[in-house]
């Protein structure tokens, strides 16, 4: 494990005196997928910046392990909900995150190309990434991030407003990564898409962990009559 | 109408011509103009990209300078450029006045907010976009800098043509500054202000209508190169 596992103690972040999280207590270990579920403004997106470096807690500590903890930002990764797509081709914008790192252009570009692939880009590579429909912007921000092969990948909403096939499409990327061995931590609040990703779920509320179980023990045994309520889809918080 | 028709003819025969004033005239015009903008470039663009995505102490008062000088005066700047470079002058010693460098250093600064500024608002709204992306994959304040260039490098290409554009129509600055001598910094506009003065309005307005050629040929290639490298959008 190069940076493995992180550890979230009494993190609290706050705005302009409003709470948005904690306080909190979280670990997050390696392999597998991670479910962060909760309804929109429970912190779900905040949590996830908080672990990638992104927003700073006002207390608590965030703390990576493993013998590269000092360089944790260059091994983990993250796709935010509204990805953005840099103006260029999406071949060069899946190669950016190695040409930040100095990697040659055509070492950067053909590994690019076999993340395209991957992603079924393919014919799609030389084009204005600009112009390509939601779920493909989705994908090429998936693989961009992939590219550096992060040893954890944060998701937030990785699905959010795309059509079923879209999802499926991304829901498979997804696997691909998971089965590649890298840690994927997501956020989402598709009941459906938890049950056939998550191998681990977190129901944060208010900016707090209220459950966290497998997904059996989250779906079939819930703690407390909020999740149960959350699962029956009705609104809660 | 006589006027009109007469300068129309005039600029047709010192283009068909290809008459030498003419020639030596407008490239100097140009020289001095593409020269300023290279320059104001140079500084104006990483200038504008740099307040755009650095949160630093004045920043908000350079921002106001720059929208601000977008209007400067050119007779203010070829004055105040006038009196550095005079013999009495902090720079009189390097001997510039009434020299094409002259002209470039006051076009220069005549051009350089408008670059800054609307290179500022360009990168603005691009960083606004990008922010989160590059911070989480470590960019440096340079690979920052670089990537936002180049992103918005259309929108900045009409900032440097915005600024082209006012440094050959301007006559005020390069007058005081250049001395309107000829055959050493005669350019298109201080000729047309004599031609003017000397009664020979056909002759400048024809001088008046190649100006408008010359910034419409060097707008249209742009344009063209542009396409050409950058796809149509």
């Amino acid at each position: 494990m190069r940076i493995l596992p992180l550890s979230l103690t009494k993190v609290l972040v706050e705005r302009e005196g409003d709470r948005l999280v904690g306080p909190l207590e979280m670990t997050v270990g390696a392999g597998g997928i991670s479910v962060v579920m909760g309804p929109n403004g429970s912190g779900k997106s905040t949590l996830l910046k908080v672990c990638h470096g992104l927003v700073t807690p006002t207390s608590g500590t965030v703390a990576w392990a493993g013998d590269q903890a000092a360089n944790a930002r260059r091994h983990q990764a993250i796709v935010f909900q509204k990805p953005a797509v840099l103006r260029r081709s999406v071949r060069e914008n899946v190669a950016y995150p190695l040409k930040l790192r100095g990697v040659p252009r055509a070492e950067r570009l053909e590994k690019a190309d076999q993340l395209i692939a991957r992603a079924r880009l393919n014919a799609l590579a030389d084009r204005d990434a600009t112009v390509l429909s939601g779920g493909e912007q989705q994908k090429l921000a998936i693989v961009r991030a992939w590219i550096t092969e992060p040893e954890v990948l944060f998701l937030d909403e990785p699905t959010a407003s795309l059509d079923p096939g879209a999802t499926r499409d991304i829901e498979a990327l997804i696997g691909s990564i998971d089965a590649a061995g890298t840690k994927i931590v997501m956020t989402s609040h598709d009941l459906g898409q938890i049950k056939r990703l998550a191998t681990d779920v977190l129901f944060l509320l208010d900016g707090l962990i209220k459950e966290r179980g497998t997904v059996e023990q989250i779906f079939d045994s819930p703690q407390s009559e909020t999740l149960a309520a959350f699962l029956r889809g009705d609104i809660v918080g | 109408m006589n006027g009109l028709s007469d300068g129309f003819r005039e600029a047709f025969r010192l283009v068909v011509t290809l008459d030498p004033a003419l020639v030596e005239i407008a490239g100097l015009s140009l020289f001095v103009s593409l020269s300023a903008v290279a320059a104001a470039s140079l500084i104006g663009l990483p200038l504008g990209a740099l307040i755009s995505v650095r949160s630093f102490p004045g920043r908000g008062v350079i921002v106001v300078l720059l929208n601000a000088f977008m209007g400067l005066p050119p007779v203010v700047v070829g004055l105040v450029v006038y009196l550095m470079l005079s013999r009495s002058g902090p720079f009189g010693v390097l001997g510039l006045l009434f020299t094409p460098t002259a002209m470039i250093i006051a076009q220069t600064i005549l051009i350089l907010p408008i670059i800054a500024s609307l290179t500022r608002q360009s990168i603005s709204d691009l960083w606004d976009h990008y922010r989160e992306l590059l911070q989480s994959l470590d960019a440096t304040p340079a690979q920052i800098t670089a990537t936002l260039l180049w992103d918005a490098r259309r929108s900045l290409l009409t900032a440097v043509l915005a600024g082209f554009g006012r440094a050959i129509a301007e006559v005020g600055a390069v007058m005081i500054v250049g001395g309107n001598i000829e055959h050493a910094t005669r350019v298109l506009t201080t000729a047309i202000a004599l031609e003017t003065s000397k009664g020979n309005l056909a002759l400048a307005l024809g001088l008046g209508l190649v100006l408008l050629i010359l910034a419409l040929v060097v707008n249209a290639a742009t344009h063209a190169l542009a396409s050409r490298t950058m796809g149509r959008r």
